[in-house]
C-alpha cells in the first residue's frame, strides 16, 4: 500500500519533470516548426543562474524560480535576433546553427566556470509517505509544473497575445495582414521557450549535478516527448510526457534508471511510428 | 566504363590518395603516421555520413550509432576470436544489419524527414546510455568484458591473415586505413554512376516524381541507409584499431556533431566535400584540444553558425562554382555572357 | 458488349475527408487509347478522383481496375509500374538534374542502357526539347517545366497516360503545341486530362465527363457536353437542375 504511494508520486513527479523538461522545446517547435538543439543548453543556463545566484545569497527561491526564466529569456532573445531570424524556413540549417549554439554555450560556461561539477542546496526536506521518506522537493517539482502548464494554456487560449500565437502559428501571412508582425511573435515566442527551458533547469538545478555537459541528457528525452506529443503544445506535452514519464518511472522501479530512461526512449520512438502526427495530432486535434 | 569517363575528377582524387597513402610513412614521423591514421578513420566517417546526407538526402544524426556498433563489434570479435579479418569484416556486415532494421522501422513507416533525424539522434543516445550502464563484470560478449564508461581496452590491432600474432605497427595500420578510405570512396563513385545512385539521387531531387515513375522510395532509402552504416562501421573498426581502445563516448552526440559539421562544411552533395571537411574539423578539434584561449566547443560552435549563416552549401561546392565562373569567364568572350546554368561537375 | 475488359474502370468510387464527401459514388470507364477528359469547377471532385487514380489517395469505397488488376489504395509506384504514367498538377520534376537526366530516370527503369538511352534521345526530339537537353530544369520556364514532365512520363512508355492540368501557366503557343502532342499521343496510348482550360479542351476534346459537386453530372461528346444547359448553369455557379 505505502509502495504503490510511493511509485504514484514517483511517477507524478517523474512527469511533471519531463514535462517541464519539454515545454520550453515544444513552444518553439510548435510555434515555429524550428528543432532548437540549444535546448538542453538553455536548461543549463538556467540551472547556472540559479547556482550563482544562490552563491551569491539571493533567496534560494528566487534563484530557482524567477531568475532563471528572466536570464535565459533574455539569452535566448539574443540569440534570436542575431542568429536564429536568418535562418526562418530553413529546417536543416536552423537545426545545424541551434546545434552550434549549444556547441558554443557549453564551450562558454567551460571558460567561465570550468568543467566542474556545481550543486545547489535542497531547499526543503523530506516528508513520510508510509514507511518510505520521500523528497518534499518532489512536490515542488509536481507544483511548478502544473503552475506552468496551467499558465501557459490560460495565456494562450484567453489572452490576446495568446491569440495572436496561435493565429500566426496557423496562418503567419494572414496575421500579417491584420497587422502583428510574425517577425515580433517569432522573437517572443523563441524568448518564451528559452526562459521556460532556463526555468526548467533551475528548479531541476538541486536534484542533479550542474555541469557545462548537463544539458545533452534532457536534449533527447525533450525532442521525442514533443514529437510524440502532436501539433497541440501543450495538451501533447501534458498527454506525452505522461504517457512516457509513467513509462520511465515504472520501468526505472522495476531495474534501473539507465533503462527506464532507455525505455523511455524506446517507446517514443515507437510511439512515432504508430502515430507519425503523434498523439495530438491524432486525438484531441482542435486544442492547444 | 562510365564511371571512368564521367569522372575524371574522381580519377584525379584516387591517383592523389595513393601518393598520399604512399608518401606519409615517408614524410611523418611515427606519431605523425598515427595522426594521419586517424584523420582516414574519420574521413571514412565523413563519406558515410556524406553519402547518406547528401546524395541520399536522409537526415541521419545519430550516425554515431553505426560508426560505434563497428567499433565495438570489431572489439568484441577481435577479442573473442582473433581473427582480425573476420572482425572487420563483422564491424561492417553488423552495423548494416542493424540498419536495416531500423530503416525499415523508419523508411516503412513513412516518417518525415525531420523525424528521422530526431529518431536516429535518439538511437545514438540510447545505445550511449546503453553501454555506459555496462559497467561491471558480469557484462561481457564471451572474453571481452563491456567495461561500462570504461569501455574495452587493448583490442588486438589488425594483422596480415595468416599471421594472428604479427599484428601491423603504426605504419601498416596507416596502410590499412588509407587503403580502405580509398576503397570506400571507389565504391561509393560507383554506386552514384549506377542506375541505382542515379535513382537514389533523383528520389532526394522529388521523391513524389521517382515514385511515380515507379520507384518505391522506401527501399531505396533503406539500402541507402545500411550502405552508409556499413562504411560507418569500418571506420568504426579503423577507429577502434587505431586506438586500440574504445569507449561509450563514440557513440556520444558529439561524434554525430562531429561528422555533421564536417559534412556541412566540406560541402553536402559531393564525395571528396566531407572527407576534406572531416579532415579538416578533426585538425581544428586537435589544436583547439591543445591550445588555451577558446574552449574547443565553443570555438567549434562559432564556426559551425558562422558556416551557417555564410556559407551554407559548404566550401567545395563554393570553390567549385567560383572555379567554373572564372572558367567560363576565361572562355566566354564578353559579348556572350548571357545568363546560362552553371552545370555541376561532378566528383 | 465488349469483352476485353476497359482499360481503366473506377465503380462505386467515394472519398470522404472527415465529415466532407468530396466523391461520390463515380463511375468511370475508359476504353484502350481512348481520350477523356474530365472538366468541373474548382471544388466539383475531380482532382480528388484523379489522385485516387494515381495512388495519391486511397477510396474511402468502392475499387479502381487497371485491365484486370485491382488498383484500389495501391501505391503510386505499384501503379505507376503496371503502364500509367501520371503528371501531376503541381509539376514535380528533378529541379536539381538536367532536362535530359530527367528523361532518363524515366526511362531507364527495367530497361537496358542502350534502349533507355535511345528512348530518351527520341522522345526529347519530339517534344523538341533538344536544344535545351543538358540545362538543368530548376532554372527552366514554367511551360517548359511542364514539357520536361511530360517527356519524363512519355519516356516510360506508359500505356495510359493521366495528365493534370498540361496546359496550365503556358502562353498561347504552348498550348497549341501541347494540344497537338496530346493528338499525337493519343495515337497509340490512352489519356485522361484534368482540364480547366476551356480553349484547351476544345482543342483535343473527343469524350468529357463532367464533375460537379463530387459526382459525374454528364458524359458525352465534347460537343453535347459543353452545349447541355446543365454544365454551363454549373459553370456559372447556379445550381443543376
Amino acid at each position: 500500500m505505502d509502495l504503490t504511494g510511493l511509485l504514484a508520486f514517483n511517477v507524478l513527479t517523474g512527469i511533471a519533470t519531463l514535462a517541464l523538461i519539454t515545454i520550453g522545446l515544444g513552444v518553439i517547435y510548435g510555434m515555429m516548426r524550428i528543432i532548437n538543439l540549444a535546448h538542453g543548453e538553455f536548461m543549463m543556463l538556467g540551472a547556472y543562474t540559479a547556482v550563482t545566484a544562490s552563491t551569491a545569497g539571493v533567496n534560494i527561491w528566487v534563484s530557482m524560480l524567477i531568475l532563471p526564466p528572466l536570464v535565459v529569456g533574455l539569452v535566448g532573445l539574443v540569440l534570436e535576433r542575431t542568429i536564429i531570424r536568418f535562418l526562418y524556413g530553413r529546417m536543416m540549417d536552423t537545426m545545424l546553427a541551434t546545434w552550434g549554439i549549444s556547441l558554443g554555450l557549453i564551450g562558454l560556461i567551460t571558460s567561465i566556470f570550468g568543467n566542474v561539477v556545481k550543486s545547489v542546496q535542497m531547499p526543503v526536506g523530506s516528508f513520510a509517505i508510509g514507511q518510505y521518506h520521500v523528497s518534499a522537493y518532489s512536490l515542488v517539482i509536481i507544483g511548478v509544473g502544473v503552475v506552468v502548464l496551467s499558465s501557459l494554456l490560460l495565456l494562450l487560449r484567453k489572452t490576446r497575445f495568446g491569440l495572436i500565437l496561435r493565429a500566426t502559428m496557423q496562418n503567419p501571412a494572414m496575421s500579417a495582414s491584420l497587422g502583428v508582425r510574425p517577425a515580433a511573435v517569432y522573437m517572443a515566442t523563441f524568448a518564451l521557450g528559452a526562459a521556460l527551458a532556463g526555468l526548467a533547469g533551475g528548479v531541476l538545478a538541486p536534484i542533479s549535478g550542474v555541469s557545462p555537459g548537463m544539458g545533452g541528457a534532457y536534449i533527447a528525452k525533450a525532442f521525442i516527448t514533443v514529437l510524440g506529443g502532436g501539433p497541440a503544445i501543450i495538451a501533447g506535452t501534458g498527454l506525452a510526457a505522461g504517457l512516457f514519464g509513467f513509462i520511465n518511472e515504472i520501468v526505472s522501479f522495476l531495474s534501473t534508471p539507465v533503462i527506464g530512461d532507455i525505455a523511455l526512449l524506446a517507446s517514443a520512438v515507437v510511439l512515432i511510428r504508430i502515430l507519425p502526427q503523434g498523439i495530438t495530432g491524432r486525438f484531441l486535434r482542435r486544442s492547444s | 566504363m562510365k564511371l571512368l569517363r564521367s569522372s575524371s575528377g574522381a580519377q584525379t582524387v584516387v591517383i592523389l590518395s595513393i601518393i598520399v597513402m604512399f608518401a606519409v610513412p615517408k614524410v611523418l614521423s611515427e606519431f605523425g603516421v598515427m595522426q594521419a591514421t586517424l584523420f582516414a578513420a574519420v574521413a571514412i566517417f565523413g563519406l558515410s555520413q556524406g553519402f547518406v546526407w547528401g546524395y541520399a538526402g536522409i537526415m541521419s544524426f545519430g550516425q554515431a550509432a553505426f560508426l560505434g556498433i563497428g567499433a565495438y563489434t570489431y572489439a568484441i570479435a577481435a577479442i573473442n576470436l582473433g581473427n582480425t579479418q573476420v572482425a572487420g569484416l563483422l564491424a561492417i556486415a553488423v552495423p548494416m544489419l542493424f540498419a536495416a532494421l531500423l530503416g525499415y522501422f523508419m523508411f516503412y513507416g513513412r516518417i518525415s524527414d525531420a523525424y528521422v533525424g530526431v529518431i536516429t539522434l535518439t538511437v545514438s543516445v540510447i545505445l550511449f546510455e546503453l553501454m555506459n550502464s555496462t559497467s561491471g563484470s558480469q557484462y561481457h560478449i564471451g572474453d571481452a568484458v563491456l567495461g561500462g564508461f570504461n569501455g574495452i581496452p587493448a583490442i588486438p590491432p589488425f594483422a596480415p591473415p595468416g599471421k594472428p600474432d604479427e599484428p601491423l605497427d603504426q605504419i601498416g595500420v596507416w596502410y590499412v586505413a588509407m587503403g580502405a578510405l580509398i576503397v570506400a570512396y571507389v565504391f561509393l563513385k560507383w554506386i552514384l554512376a549506377s542506375r541505382f545512385g542515379r535513382v537514389v539521387v533523383a528520389i532526394r531531387e522529388n521523391e513524389t516524381r521517382a515514385m511515380l515513375i515507379g520507384y518505391d522510395p522506401r527501399l531505396y532509402k533503406l539500402l541507402s541507409f545500411v550502405i552508409g552504416a556499413g562504411i560507418a562501421g569500418a571506420a568504426g573498426a579503423v577507429f577502434a584499431t587505431w586506438g586500440g581502445f574504445i569507449s561509450p563516448t563514440v557513440f556520444a552526440l558529439t561524434m554525430s556533431a562531429q561528422v555533421i559539421i564536417s559534412v556541412l562544411i566540406g560541402g553536402l552533395g559531393t564525395l571528396i566535400g566531407p572527407i576534406l571537411g572531416a579532415v579538416a574539423i578533426q585538425y581544428l578539434i586537435n589544436v583547439a584540444g591543445m591550445q588555451h584561449t577558446i574552449d574547443p566547443s565553443l570555438g567549434l560552435g562559432i564556426v559551425l553558425v558562422a558556416f551557417v549563416l555564410l556559407v551554407p552549401q559548404g566550401v567545395v561546392p563554393v570553390a567549385r562554382s567560383w572555379i567554373a565562373r572564372l572558367n567560363w569567364t576565361a572562355r566566354t568572350p564578353r559579348a556572350n555572357r548571357a545568363k546560362t546554368s552553371e552545370q555541376e561537375s561532378r566528383s | 458488349m465488349n469483352s476485353t475488359p476497359p482499360l481503366l474502370q473506377a465503380r462505386n468510387v467515394t472519398m470522404r475527408f472527415g465529415g466532407v464527401t468530396a466523391v461520390r459514388s463515380v463511375d468511370f470507364s475508359l476504353g484502350e487509347v481512348e481520350l477523356r477528359c474530365l472538366i468541373g469547377p474548382n471544388g466539383a471532385g475531380k482532382s480528388t478522383f484523379f489522385k485516387m487514380l494515381t495512388g495519391q489517395l486511397r477510396p474511402s469505397e468502392g475499387n479502381i481496375h487497371f485491365r484486370n488488376t485491382d488498383i484500389t489504395g495501391s501505391n503510386s509506384h505499384q501503379i505507376a509500374r503496371l503502364g500509367v504514367g501520371i503528371k501531376t498538377q503541381v509539376p514535380n520534376v528533378f529541379n536539381g538534374l538536367s532536362v535530359r537526366e530527367n528523361v532518363f530516370i524515366g526511362a531507364g527503369r527495367r530497361k537496358s542502357l542502350a534502349r533507355a538511352q535511345r528512348i530518351v534521345d527520341e522522345t526529347l526530339t519530339r517534344l523538341q526539347l533538344d536544344s535545351i537537353a543538358d540545362r538543368i530544369v530548376g532554372q527552366l520556364a514554367h511551360g517548359q517545366r511542364q514539357w520536361v514532365e511530360i517527356a519524363t512520363v512519355l519516356a516510360q512508355e506508359p500505356e495510359l497516360i493521366l495528365l493534370d492540368e498540361p496546359a496550365a501557366g503556358m502562353n498561347h503557343e504552348e498550348v497549341l503545341r501541347t494540344a497537338e502532342l496530346i493528338r499525337e499521343i493519343n495515337k497509340t496510348q490512352a489519356i485522361v486530362v484534368v482540364e480547366h482550360d476551356m480553349q484547351f479542351i476544345r482543342m483535343i476534346a473527343r469524350t468529357v465527363t463532367v464533375f460537379s459537386q463530387g459526382e459525374v453530372l454528364v458524359e458525352g461528346s465534347v460537343e453535347t457536353v459543353l452545349s447541355d444547359q446543365r454544365v454551363k448553369d454549373v459553370y456559372l455557379g447556379r445550381r443543376a437542375a
